[in-house]
């Protein structure tokens, strides 16, 4: 009844391409944005449920929204260009890793040509996205194997990158400012000179970066350069014969995937870690991230969205519910059981579902538009 | 003299770790060659075949069976249970996925990896246990050769041993048994193969039940070598530069691409490690599986990949 299209006419190009072409997901989605960064503020500020302590900020809100822009990149990579991917985790841990030492000042120590180079501690947010920067210019790197090979012998090509980094960042002390324990605490994060540091503005500086790399994600994958990924993805010859280049396209998808990840990497660890050691990047994060986009939905921008919120609530779910009915559940169980019901969701919803969480969703909205009528 | 009795130490104990690779990686050929299927669960069933058989073993030592009956009874116990995953795979897993493309059959064992790896864990306990099926100690060899003679360790020896075995015992069932030869038929087209009458949901459990039992030889090995625990599954992902080096579709190819692996890794770690930090075992296989994969993208002995529009 409420979402059905009919009376909205297209009388202009630009109505014809946006984003949302029905009236009514421009409202929802101008809803949830204001309530992501009105709504939500004002509940934490009056402390009402749910968020009456930080405890639903942090260790959901928080997490969910960099996850989701990590899912993001990743499926720049996995879902729309089809290059499959198990090195995520490294471009994270890049991301972050880079991002905490343009934070910290960098100092290259050249003795044999008696210099030394020295840049001085940067601005965070110049130090986030610098830290994209560099894990895009390493994702090219590895990306460049992905010419010659694909599939699966990609994947194990970036199993390479996986550990590879987790190694440099573990042994290559220089990376950690020399810390003796190997584990790394994030700098003060300043945003324009104010010091982010209560949970509510740490949830909006990543809801901030989210919105816009998702806005700029959505409008990638719609336009040319999302379009010549996809043809790729569905076959790359035939995609080659038409006239797109396969250099160009792949290589691209490895870098934007690459920044928006370690960007995402380096929010994980300088705003959710806060202190951090190259385990919290380790391939079970990449598999995780690789999890999250299958589940949510391979293609698809709201799909990453999806799949983050189901992977991150998951493991809090189970741990919850057998609490809640009274049945003693110990720690390691509960670990076992994410595992096991994760796995077979993977299972059941590739053979059910392969298009995942997104697809439900479109369902449920062809539902929604006959509504109350069955057809 | 010193310097290359050193050497030819580090030399076979990496060939001899390499052949553990092997064990594990003959496992993937054995399952990519017969449906197609990149099965990243190898690492979880080794896990899985090793928690079987050491939990059973120590369940039977304790009621004060006898040794020589609690291994073959565990073994036969650890074989059930492979024989029982594989059914379960085939049936509810890879029957419904039949036709689909290969990333998403990729994907499925990922799944089934994280289901295999908590179920195992949690019906046999999550800690480290010893298994001592073989000797550990090691053998001092070319005594006369170079001063104080070579280090060899047994275990080593013997995973060379059970290694060469498998394969011979592969290679006697592919090529002269009749499900062998239906085995190779489905490899090679699985439509034609069912049309001339070859059950291929029974061709399929059999490649995974055999699998399984491939595992389970594995996990007797590493078990001992390691104890039975989790970071199995980590160490068993080093099958996968194996089979890059080797080819997907090679059983040679899987032990060589295992002794090469074996055999650099610790090369590089003694005489290139002490110079750029140490514990680039962890990562060596996989960037010689890359530097590979740029010279010739379908390994040592694979199969040139033809593509059609």
């Amino acid at each position: 009844m409420l979402y059905r299209e009919a009376g909205q006419f297209k009388t202009s190009y630009a109505a014809d391409m946006a984003i949302f072409p029905i009236r009514q997901d421009r409202i929802g989605v101008i809803a949830l944005l204001v309530f992501a960064f009105v709504g939500i503020p004002l509940l934490a500020h009056f402390q009402l449920w749910p968020l009456g302590s930080d405890y639903f900020l942090r260790a959901i809100l928080i997490p969910f929204l960099i996850l989701s822009l990590a899912a993001i990149g990743v499926n720049i990579l996995v879902g729309y260009c089809g290059q499959i991917s198990l090195g995520s985790g490294a471009f994270m841990a890049i991301g972050a890793y880079s991002a905490y030492k343009f934070g910290t000042g960098v100092h290259i120590p050249l003795e044999f040509l008696g210099t030394e180079i020295s840049i001085a501690p940067l601005p965070m947010i110049v130090s986030i996205l610098l830290g994209g920067l560099m894990a895009a210019i390493v994702g090219i790197l590895f990306g460049i194997p992905s010419l010659r090979i694909k599939g699966l012998y990609l994947a194990v090509a970036t199993l390479a990158a996986q550990f590879f980094f987790d190694w440099v960042f573990l042994r290559v002390k220089w990376f950690t400012n020399y810390a003796p324990s190997g584990s790394v605490a994030a700098p003060d994060f300043y945003f324009f000179g104010y010091l982010v540091n209560s949970p509510i503005e740490r949830y909006l500086l990543c809801l901030v970066f989210v919105t816009i790399f998702a806005l700029i994600a959505k409008n990638l994958v719609r336009g040319n350069i999302g379009r010549q990924w996809m043809a790729i993805r569905d076959m790359d010859i035939a995609a080659e014969l038409m006239g797109i280049r396969p250099l160009y396209a792949k290589l691209t998808a490895f870098a934007v995937s690459s920044f928006i990840v370690g960007v995402a990497g380096a929010l994980w660890a300088f705003i959710y870690l806060g202190a951090w050691e190259p385990l919290a990047f380790s391939i079970d994060r990449s598999l995780q991230l690789l999890f999250m986009v299958i589940i949510g939905g391979l293609g698809s921008i709201l799909g990453s969205f999806l799949g983050a919120a189901f992977i991150l609530i998951l493991p809090i779910f189970l741990d919850q519910v057998p609490h809640a009915l009274g049945v003693p559940v110990t720690v390691e169980t509960v670990s076992h059981l994410v595992f096991i019901v994760t796995g077979a969701l993977i299972c059941y919803l590739l053979i059910v579902e392969p298009h995942g969480f997104a697809r439900l969703w479109s369902i449920a909205k062809e539902k929604l538009r006959l509504w109350p009528f069955p057809y | 003299m010193v310097v290359f009795g050193q050497f030819l130490e580090v030399l076979i104990g990496g060939l001899l770790a390499g052949v553990l690779y092997s064990l594990v990686a003959l496992g993937f050929v054995l399952i990519f060659k017969a449906s197609g299927v990149f099965n990243f669960a190898q690492g979880a069933m080794v896990l899985l075949a090793g928690l079987a058989l050491v939990r059973s073993l120590d369940f039977m030592v304790a009621r004060g069976i006898p040794t020589w009956a609690a291994i073959v009874l565990g073994l036969l116990f650890a074989a059930v249970v492979m024989a029982i995953t594989a059914a379960i795979i085939q049936r509810f897993v890879l029957g419904p996925l039949v036709n689909q493309d290969g990333l998403s059959l990729f994907m499925a064992t990922i799944g089934i990896t994280f289901v295999i790896e908590g179920a195992g864990q949690m019906i046999f306990g999550s800690d480290v246990y010893p298994l001592s099926l073989f000797p550990t100690d090691a053998w001092f060899i070319l005594d006369g050769i170079f001063e104080g003679g070579l280090l060899v360790s047994k275990i080593d020896v013997w995973g060379g041993v059970i290694a060469g075995a498998l394969v011979a015992v592969l290679a006697i069932f592919f090529q002269r048994t009749k499900t062998g030869r239906a085995l190779r038929a489905v490899a090679d087209d699985h439509a034609a193969a069912e049309s001339v009458g070859i059950p291929i949901t029974w061709i399929w459990f059999v490649v995974w039940l055999v699998a399984g039992l491939v595992a389970l030889t594995a996990a007797t090995v590493w078990g001992t070598k390691l104890g039975v625990q989790f970071s199995i599954v980590f160490l068993a992902l080093k099958a996968l530069p194996v089979l890059i080096i080797g080819g997907f579709t090679s059983v040679p190819g899987a032990i060589v691409g295992g002794l090469i692996v074996g055999a650099g890794e610790k090369i590089a770690e003694v005489y290139l490690g002490q110079h750029i930090g140490g514990g680039i075992e962890y990562w060596f296989a996989y960037v010689l599986a890359l530097a590979v994969l740029l010279v010739r993208p379908q390994g040592l002995f694979g199969e040139r990949i033809i593509e059609r529009i």
